[in-house]
């Protein structure tokens, strides 16, 4: 069935919920009003305020409660009404979700989820990409999905998954990006990349709207003979880093690419890696392409400014195979 | 501050709080003497003037059913919900078989078995942790009492506001005890905030409050088991601030020389165990003989689950280099 990004992740969970009575949502404004982006829609008639839970403006408190109700068996999954708000309940997923596997070998299967990253307009504090915060935690599986089937499939998964998931959704995607997704469960399991396009010349690692970024540059340079595998990583936690290398082994060059910015972004633990496990393979400096070190701005100018793109991406892509 | 009348306890159960605060007591003290042997490590929290308030409250519970998510002053909640003195040591010496496998130490334990689960360092980051596990019982249509504790000085962290004002829009059946010991570290309360009793905030959430006499057992018992009460109707959480005074440094490092020496002198006449043992003499409820007996029995059982625990090795090495993921782990 074609579907949206969006329907694609509220249809896991209402697949989910179905099945598994311990899966519950909680959240702010997600019930009657249906969430701010609409995500669930419906989803208050069919389960009912019990297991759709509106609450008050309190990331700590929201995130903190389904951490509890993890370890009383439960199955929740946390809506942050724009993932930038995760920073109020920061303390709760990186202090107390992040480290009670390692402490007290007691699962915590929870997902915090949320719409995540910029382009459209929304300010600096609608537009983070703060995935990498999280791969530092330790402790936190981070999914980033950039396409409708994965979106599902990862959800479907993250929501199984006894360890405490951190799921980026990228708002620009939500409507624009639209796919077939199989119906029914269905599932993407976490720490498997994904080959987007099949190439000979340089590796491009991506994930969530970068993906969409490259697929957009190597038809720019297809045109200019270049060929272009994309490797879409999908979970930074865990990391599938033999996929990677295989690529990279292959192409001979790599440019690692995301919409978060440059300076200890997760783009550069995969160049790390490269340049240590695939070193004698490489052809090129392995180049990243990533934001400007700057909050998102808010009027398009600026913004397009500070967030990478296809061209740049392309640009990049050029140098390092003429290199 | 309300008084004590006659006892609300029977004189089994009176003996068995008294039990409880001796082994309390008596667990501090070790710690204590196993800090200046250089044997224990890391933070040494004293509860010393703060048994009546882990003990009595921990007593008003269900234990096969309800929750203990106790604090760094609250050893004696851990001996109420069972907990060995084998299981304890382990874990605050960080020997091979504790439970957190040396991974953290202290009462940071969690023991699902004995429906107890322990802190992390960051102060009020488990208020909202005890409200979700209630939370998922109540989807459930079942009533699991959660109680928790915070202190004079971590009840200004946010997360404790954000939790108490979830807890009693969803009436969770939830109990917080903000211990007032007068210092937060080395901060007295004036310094830490402005109301006149911290559980006036109860108000602001729609919620009971109450402030006691932290150094009466039965008064913290029975107003526990009238907050057990009105969780278990359904009407919510209950916030009770507890007056007691930290008898000691903040942890055993600290000399605690910013305390006036009169207040401690004051306070230690209100000594929880001691006037307790003298109010059972007094009731003829048990001798100060018999009491003396019972704590030497208790720390005869103290002294010799420090030296089975002495004798554990340390945690393999490889322990620290594993487990971060329940999807490496059984079960996971
Ligand atoms: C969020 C946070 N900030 C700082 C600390 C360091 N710290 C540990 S205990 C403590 C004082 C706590 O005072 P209080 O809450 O009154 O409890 P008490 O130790 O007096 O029982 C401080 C500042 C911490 N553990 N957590
Ligand atoms: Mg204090």
């Amino acid at each position: 069935m074609i579907m949206t990004y969006l329907e694609a992740i509220a249809d896991a969970i209402r697949v989910e919920m179905r099945t598994d009575k311990s899966v519950f949502m909680i959240g702010e404004d997600i019930g009657a009003y249906g969430g701010a982006f609409k995500l669930t829609k419906g989803f208050l008639d069919e389960f009912g305020p019990q297991r759709i839970i509106d609450a008050p403006i309190s990331e700590s408190a929201i995130i903190g409660a389904a951490i509890g109700a993890a370890l009383n068996g439960m199955r929740p999954i946390a809506e942050m009404q724009f993932m930038d708000f995760v920073t109020n309940g920061f303390n709760q997923l990186v202090t107390v979700a992040g480290t009670t596997a390692y402490r007290w070998s007691i699962p915590v299967p929870m997902v915090v989820r949320g719409p995540s990253g910029g382009g459209v307009g929304a300010n600096p504090f609608h537009s983070r990409n703060s995935e990498a915060w999280f791969v530092h935690a330790t402790g936190l599986k981070v999914v980033c999905p950039a396409f409708p089937d994965d979106a599902k499939g990862l959800m479907a998964a993250s929501i199984r998954d006894n360890d405490p998931v951190v799921f980026f959704e990228h708002k620009g995607l939500y409507r624009k990006i639209k796919g077939e997704v199989p119906e029914g469960e269905y599932i993407v399991p976490l720490g498997k990349a994904r080959t987007v396009r099949e190439g000979k010349h340089c590796s491009v690692i991506a994930y969530g709207s970068a993906v969409h970024m490259a697929l957009e540059a190597a038809a720019m340079l297809e045109k200019e003979g270049i060929d272009v595998e994309i490797v879409d990583i999908r979970t930074l936690v865990p990391f599938d880093e033999d996929s990677v290398l295989a690529s990279v082994r292959k192409t001979g060059r790599a440019v690692v690419a995301h919409e978060a910015v440059m300076t200890a972004g997760f783009g550069g633990e995969i160049a790390a890696r490269i340049a240590d496990k695939a070193f004698q393979w490489l052809d090129a400096p392995v180049k990243r392409v990533a934001a400007f070190d700057s909050p998102t701005p808010f009027a398009p100018t600026l913004e397009k400014a500070v967030l990478p793109n296809a061209e740049v991406l392309a640009h990049t892509i050029r140098r390092v195979c003429s290199f | 501050m309300t008084k004590s009348k006659a006892s609300v306890c029977t004189p089994d159960q009176q003996r068995e709080l008294l039990r409880f605060m001796l082994m309390a007591r008596e667990f501090d003290t070790a710690m204590l003497r196993l800090y200046r042997q250089g044997k224990a490590f890391g933070g040494v929290y004293s509860q010393l003037g703060n048994e009546a308030v882990s003990v009595g409250s921990a007593y008003a519970l269900d234990r096969r059913n309800d929750v203990l998510f106790p604090m760094h002053r609250n050893i004696g909640g851990h001996f109420v919900f069972g907990q060995s003195l084998d299981q304890l040591m382990l874990n605050h010496l960080a020997r091979n078989g504790s439970q957190m496998r040396g991974t953290d130490g202290t009462g940071h334990y969690a023991d699902p078995a004995l429906r107890i689960y322990g802190n992390v360092s960051h102060l009020g980051a488990m208020i909202p942790v005890a409200a979700g596990f209630s939370l998922a019982d109540k989807l459930r249509g079942i009533t699991t009492v959660s109680m928790t504790y915070i202190g004079d000085g971590g009840a200004q962290v946010g997360e404790v506001h954000e939790a108490l004002n979830f807890a009693s829009v969803h009436k969770l059946p939830l109990i917080l005890i903000i211990e007032n010991n007068q210092y937060a570290y080395s901060t007295p309360n004036s310094m830490e905030f402005a109301c006149e009793n911290l559980s006036d905030r109860a108000i602001g959430y729609g919620m009971h409050g109450v402030t006691i006499d932290g150094t009466d057992v039965e008064l913290v018992y029975a107003t526990c088991v009238e907050a057990v009460d009105r969780a278990r109707r359904g009407d919510g959480p209950t916030l009770i601030e507890t007056r007691t005074m930290r008898m000691r440094g903040h942890a055993e490092h600290d000399d605690f020389a910013y305390v006036p020496k009169e207040l401690l002198e004051q306070w230690a006449k209100k000594d929880p165990v001691e006037t307790y043992i003298a109010l059972l003499d007094k009731r003829k409820v048990m001798s100060r003989d018999e009491a003396t007996v019972l704590r030497e029995q208790i720390l005869a059982d103290m002294i010799a689950a420090i030296d089975r625990a002495l004798e554990q090795p340390w945690p393999n090495a490889e322990e620290g280099l594993k487990n971060v993921f329940m999807s490496e782990q059984v079960g996971g």
